[in-house]
C-alpha cells in the first residue's frame, strides 16, 4: 500500500472570485481519494467555502430552473471531499479561521468544520509532509 | 444609452459559477431592455471557441452536470443581437483562426479600438 501522507492546505480565496478555488479542491479530491491526511486551513474570504447558508439558485440566462440548473455550492464539494476522505481511510480537518469567520458573520458551517487560529495552521504544517499555500492574488 | 462591456480578466470562477460572470451580466441586462455591446479581449478571447468543453469535474462523489459552455454563451449573445467583437491581435497571438471562434463575432484591431469606444456612450472595463 501506498504510503499514506499527510498534506495541509491553506487556502484564502473566496467562493466564486478565482479558479485557484478550483484548482486547490481538485489537489484535495486527489488527496482524499488516496486516503491521505489533508488538513485546510481557510484563512480569510476562504472561511466562506463551507458557510453552510449557501443556496442554489435557478438561472434564466441559462434557461434552467433550480434543480437543472443544479447549481456548484461550495458547501457541498466540502462536505463531498471529507465523505471521499473518510470513505478512502483518511480524514479531512477543515479549519476555518475563527477572526476571518467572526468578521464575516461566517459562523454557520458545515458539519465537521472547525474553527481555528492561525497557531492551528502552524501546528497542522508542522506535523504534515508538505504545505500548500494557495493565496490570494 | 449604449455600453460596451470590456472581459479581459478570462476564466475567472467560471467553473464554479457555471458561466462567466460578465457574459451573463450582458445577457440579464440585455433582457431587461439594456443596449450592450461585448468586447473580448485578452485571455477572454477564448471564449469564443468553439472546441472548448469544461464537462467531468468531481469532487467525491459530486459530479458537475452543468459545466459552463462559454462558447454557446457568447454565440447565443449573438444571436440576441448584441454586437460581440474580439480583438484581432489577441486572437493572433494564440494562433486562433476565425473557423475556430463561433460565428457572428466582429473582429476589432487595437488601432480601431478609439473609435469603438467612441461609438458607446459609456465603457464599462470589468
Amino acid at each position: 500500500m501506498a504510503e499514506r501522507k499527510t498534506l495541509t492546505f491553506a487556502l484564502m480565496d473566496a467562493p466564486y472570485e478565482s479558479a485557484r478555488t478550483t484548482t486547490a479542491l481538485r489537489l484535495i479530491d486527489i488527496a482524499a481519494r488516496r486516503g491521505y491526511a489533508v488538513n485546510v486551513f481557510a484563512y480569510e474570504g476562504a472561511v466562506m467555502l463551507p458557510f453552510s447558508r449557501q443556496q442554489p439558485h435557478p438561472n434564466a440566462v441559462h434557461g434552467r430552473n433550480v434543480e437543472e440548473e443544479n447549481h456548484l455550492l461550495t458547501k457541498d464539494i466540502v462536505a463531498a471531499l471529507m465523505k471521499a476522505a473518510e470513505r478512502n481511510g483518511g480524514k479531512l480537518d477543515w479549519v476555518n479561521c475563527s477572526l476571518c469567520v467572526d468578521e464575516r458573520g461566517a459562523g454557520e458551517a458545515i458539519e465537521g468544520v472547525r474553527r481555528g487560529s492561525p497557531a492551528d495552521f502552524w501546528r497542522l504544517a508542522e506535523a504534515s509532509d508538505n504545505t500548500l499555500v494557495i493565496g490570494t492574488r | 444609452m449604449k455600453a460596451l462591456n470590456i472581459i479581459e480578466c478570462a476564466y475567472r470562477a467560471t467553473i464554479e459559477e457555471q458561466d462567466d460572470t460578465i457574459v451573463w451580466l450582458t445577457h440579464a441586462m440585455t433582457a431587461g431592455g439594456a443596449d450592450l455591446g461585448l468586447l473580448l479581449r485578452g485571455n477572454a478571447v477564448n471564449y469564443a471557441v468553439r472546441a472548448q468543453n469544461a464537462a467531468g469535474l468531481a469532487f467525491g462523489d459530486w459530479r458537475q452536470t452543468q459545466p459552463p459552455r462559454l462558447a454557446d454563451d457568447i454565440a447565443s449573445l449573438v444571436t440576441k443581437g448584441v454586437a460581440v467583437y474580439v480583438l484581432a491581435e489577441d486572437l493572433a497571438l494564440r494562433g486562433l483562426e476565425p473557423g475556430d471562434l463561433v460565428p457572428g463575432l466582429e473582429r476589432v484591431t487595437r488601432e480601431s479600438l478609439p473609435g469603438l469606444f467612441a461609438a458607446h456612450d459609456q465603457i464599462w472595463h470589468w
